[in-house]
């Protein structure tokens, strides 16, 4: 008892010397947290956080300048949150903060003491001048567990974790028998958030009975998804609940070495998980005897190289190992036989990142938030056509509608709803009729699409939904490992027809040659890649079927997408007298002038790459496509003189 | 040992063998291009071994079970035949049969399993896929002849137990993935010219040199 004890007095120490130390460094001054993740450097935060550093310089200020990650709300970046508590005022959020306002802002708030209203998102907190943010359905709707501290606390400082009760749930694990935190694991009921759903507590409890002189426990964060960056958000925004988790599920399972495999294109999560190692190390959460337990772990770096498989565990075991990367047959199971041989336990960044939250609040807690099945919330990474992308987390059980039409706002440019794509390449296109089901593994699963990691491609109406399959098909073809007959040779079929039929060449036989080589490759593949490759052409034969018959039949595409099947052509009525902004615009000069002066596209010439239509003036909006192509208008071009 | 029953007849056959195993040394055949008794672990690529096991609602590799007491297995039903034509299909997709050039001993395996569970060596409906690779590959003191390869993998493992140094190896993704040998530029120092690999091909993939000159010129006579 008395070692336990001294675990718990030993964080309780830290905790408040940490504490007091950031308050002495803080002492009133004004802090400006600016986001600096992947998402916000893309959006020029560099810049933004140069100017304010010129700006506090030239104006003689005393204010500091924090890094943060990701607040999820990619739409809006750079975003800088300043806290300038001697003004009275809460910390007020400012989005989409370029060079030039940035200089304004901390010119008019630092300096005049004027928080710059017209800039202002919101206030962080409530109050009675500034609306908070958490009246916006983005702030209200969501529910963080995961993403709690996102955006708020600098990643690449240890003690603002800490701060914020940081590695107490490891503290608190330490002092607790194995067992019971596998208990509370999965009395929980969480489930593995890396796809597939398998009850963590489960996989935990199968790690701690294998009887072995070594166990390793591997963090998945090889994210391969198109469109999917939950897992960097959360490294790049909170490594360190990452890694309390990672410790806590090796204390549990009695491992000693932690591998998180992440893949090398995430050069700036790579960067934060390092550091962030080093730090817990230096500040004894991490390495010899944690906290002065007996416990130790070793938490090593594995960079993957950019195959999309690798994210499978029996590959990404291989990888490791330095093998290719190829998918192997379960059972064993890596729990069972793992890396090196020792028994593996393998979980996704976002399971591991819930653990300490479940330790500190209890499962109770945890399965209060979401449904009976899929207790917890959902993260997922959401682009597309929608108004305000980004990631979100929200409680399991909440509607698709709720989530694209209320927290992202929609879909964008004034154009309607068509499909959502969920679960990445393997997830399946969901129509509008599917807009209420609930989000939860069990749901999405039986409606065709699945989980997935994360990723969520929401579509509108000028998306074909042939041409989004065709797509998918192209990315897992590229993607196959060349094991198995099914996923190396079926996909590359099923990719041939549908890039036949989006070119007008299919046949109504070629439907179900589709389905039936659908099915075969989903029963018969051999790893997870195989078995849901088929997926979006499954669910887009099922839901769109029209559209496959509008291309086959009819050689029409509905939505003037597949270019072998439309044509562009100027309508006269619209098209003005004398403007030119078109013919620049044709890489082929296809485009010439009528007798009446007006404009027309030589469909012979034509390469249909849009460029006119991009070109022609807003006002007049003349160019217009159609499909099946004959139908545009035949304009004779005037001889020359 | 252990009892199980096959398509009705009743084996005994010894622990720890997979169903493909047992049945193949009982003389019941199943189709299988992958499968290699010194693989601690099943290769399961070519998904033709397909049996449907009673406790199981969908067709299971039989090369990846292991026989138990009381284990019923049926090698023809109907759902077994379907996802074994589908493979089987694909795979003649990428191997356009030309048998009067192809040395193997006739009838190939290929052969013997399209006709064992019914189907034509012609991959209809699925269109042939022509992958733009080159009829041969030089491999040092041999021959690659990707367009016949089934990707089993069997050479790979041989060469690697034999030669307890990676000298084939996967290389490439998707429809592209083919066999490739690493080279140091000096290959007598590498390839023991075993031949294991081979001997080991069910397809006539790998060819040696001699071999492959012989074949140029059959081929000669034969345009």
């Amino acid at each position: 008892m008395g070692e336990r004890s001294e675990i718990g007095d030993r964080y309780e120490t830290l905790r408040r010397r940490i504490k007091e130390e950031l308050e002495n460094e803080q002492n009133g001054v004004p802090t400006i947290r600016i986001t600096m993740s992947t998402c916000a450097r893309a959006a020029g935060a560099e810049e933004t956080r140069k100017a304010i550093e010129d700006a506090i310089a030239a104006f003689g200020l005393s204010a500091k300048i924090i890094p943060v990650g990701c607040l999820g709300h990619c739409y809006a970046e750079p975003l800088i949150i300043l806290d300038y508590p001697t003004t009275g005022l809460p910390p007020i959020c400012y989005h989409s903060v370029n060079a030039g306002k940035a200089r304004l802002i901390i010119q008019s708030y630092l300096q005049e003491s004027d928080p710059a209203f017209e800039y202002i998102m919101g206030a962080m907190e409530e109050n009675d001048l500034i609306p908070p943010v958490t009246t916006f359905p983005r702030f209200g709707l969501e529910e963080r567990i995961v993403m709690t501290h996102c955006g708020r606390i600098n990643p690449w400082d240890i003690r603002e974790y800490i701060a914020n009760d940081g590695y107490s749930a490891l503290a608190a694990a330490l002092t607790d028998l194995p067992e019971r935190i596998i208990d509370e694991v999965e009395k929980s009921g969480l489930r593995g958030r890396g796809g597939a759903g398998f009850p963590t507590g489960r996989k935990w409890r199968l790690g701690r009975a294998q009887e072995s002189n070594r166990k390793v426990v591997i963090c998945n964060a090889d994210e391969g998804d198109p469109g999917a960056y939950m897992d960097r958000t959360i490294i790049e925004s909170n490594p360190h609940q990452l890694l309390e988790g990672i410790a806590i599920c090796a204390y549990a399972v009695g491992a000693d070495t932690a591998i998180i495999y992440i893949r090398a294109e995430y050069p700036l999560a790579v960067k934060t998980i390092e550091q962030a190692i080093r730090e817990a190390k230096a500040y004894g959460f991490l390495g010899e005897r944690i906290l002065g337990s007996d416990f130790s772990l070793d938490v090593k770096i594995f960079q993957g190289s950019g195959a999309f498989v690798c994210g499978e565990e029996t590959a990404l075991i291989q990888s490791i190992e330095g093998r290719r990367g190829m998918p192997q047959h379960r059972p064993p199971y890596p729990v069972e036989r793992g890396l090196w041989g020792y028994p593996t336990i393998v979980n996704n960044v976002k399971t591991f990142s819930y653990v300490p939250s479940i330790i500190n609040k209890g499962a109770e807690w945890f399965q209060s938030i979401g449904t009976e099945r899929s207790p917890g919330t959902a993260i997922f990474s959401i682009v597309g056509n929608v108004k305000h992308p980004g990631l979100v987390e929200v409680a399991m059980g909440t509607t698709l509608r709720t989530l694209i039409f209320d927290i992202c706002g929609g879909i964008a440019n004034k154009k309607t709803f068509k499909a959502v794509q969920i679960g990445g390449p393997s997830g399946g296109c969901l129509s509008e009729v599917f807009l209420d089901t609930p989000i939860d593994f069990d749901s999405l699963t039986q409606v065709g699409a699945m989980m997935g990691s994360g990723g969520m491609v929401v579509m509108d109406e000028d998306s074909c939904m042939v041409d989004v399959a065709r797509y998918f098909l192209d990315f897992t073809q590229k993607e196959s490992c060349g094991k198995c007959t099914f996923c190396r040779i079926g996909t590359k079929h099923l990719l041939d027809i549908l890039d036949r039929i989006t070119r007008g060449k299919g046949q109504e036989e070629d439907l179900k040659i589709l389905e039936d080589l659908s099915r075969d490759i989903k029963q018969g593949s051999l790893c997870g890649l195989g078995k849901t490759a088929p997926n979006p052409v499954i669910t887009s034969i099922r839901y769109f079927f029209d559209e496959y018959v509008a291309h086959v039949r009819d050689k029409r595409c509905p939505a003037l997408k597949c270019r072998s099947l439309i044509a562009y052509y100027i309508d006269l009525e619209r098209c003005a007298r004398g403007c030119e902004a078109c013919v620049g615009s044709c890489p082929v000069e296809a485009i010439f002038t009528t007798k009446g002066r007006k404009k027309a596209i030589d469909q012979s010439l034509c390469v249909k790459c849009g460029e006119c239509m991009v070109a022609c003036p807003k006002e007049y909006d003349a160019v217009l496509r159609v499909s099946p192509p004959e139908l545009a208008p035949i304009i004779e071009r005037p001889p020359m003189r | 040992m252990v009892k199980i029953t096959v398509d009705g007849k009743k084996l005994e056959t010894e622990e720890h063998l997979t169903v493909l195993e047992a049945c193949l040394q009982n003389g019941i055949f199943i189709p299988n291009l992958c499968f290699l008794k010194t693989r601690p672990h099943p290769h399961a690529s070519c998904r033709l071994c397909f049996v449907s096991i009673e406790g199981y609602d969908r067709p299971i590799t039989a090369c990846t079970e292991r026989v138990r007491d009381g284990l019923v297995v049926k090698t023809d039903t109907p759902e077994v035949r379907a996802l074994q034509r589908s493979a089987f299909k694909l795979l003649m997709s990428l191997h356009p049969c030309n048998a009067k050039l192809c040395p193997t001993e006739k009838p190939c395996l290929l052969m013997r399993i399209a006709k064992h569970i019914g189907v034509g060596i012609n991959p209809k409906p699925l269109e042939r896929i022509n992958r733009g690779l080159p009829d041969f590959v030089d491999f040092g003191s041999l021959y690659y002849v990707p367009n016949r390869c089934v990707l089993c993998a069997r050479c790979i493992h041989t060469c690697r137990s034999i030669n307890k140094r990676p000298l084939l190896t996967f290389a490439k993704r998707g429809i592209m993935t083919m066999v490739a040998y690493f080279s140091s530029g000096n290959d007598s120092e590498v390839c023991s010219n075993c031949n294991a690999c081979v001997d080991i091909c069910p397809v006539a993939a790998l060819l040696p040199k001699s071999a492959f000159i012989n074949f140029l010129e059959a081929k000669e006579t034969h345009a």
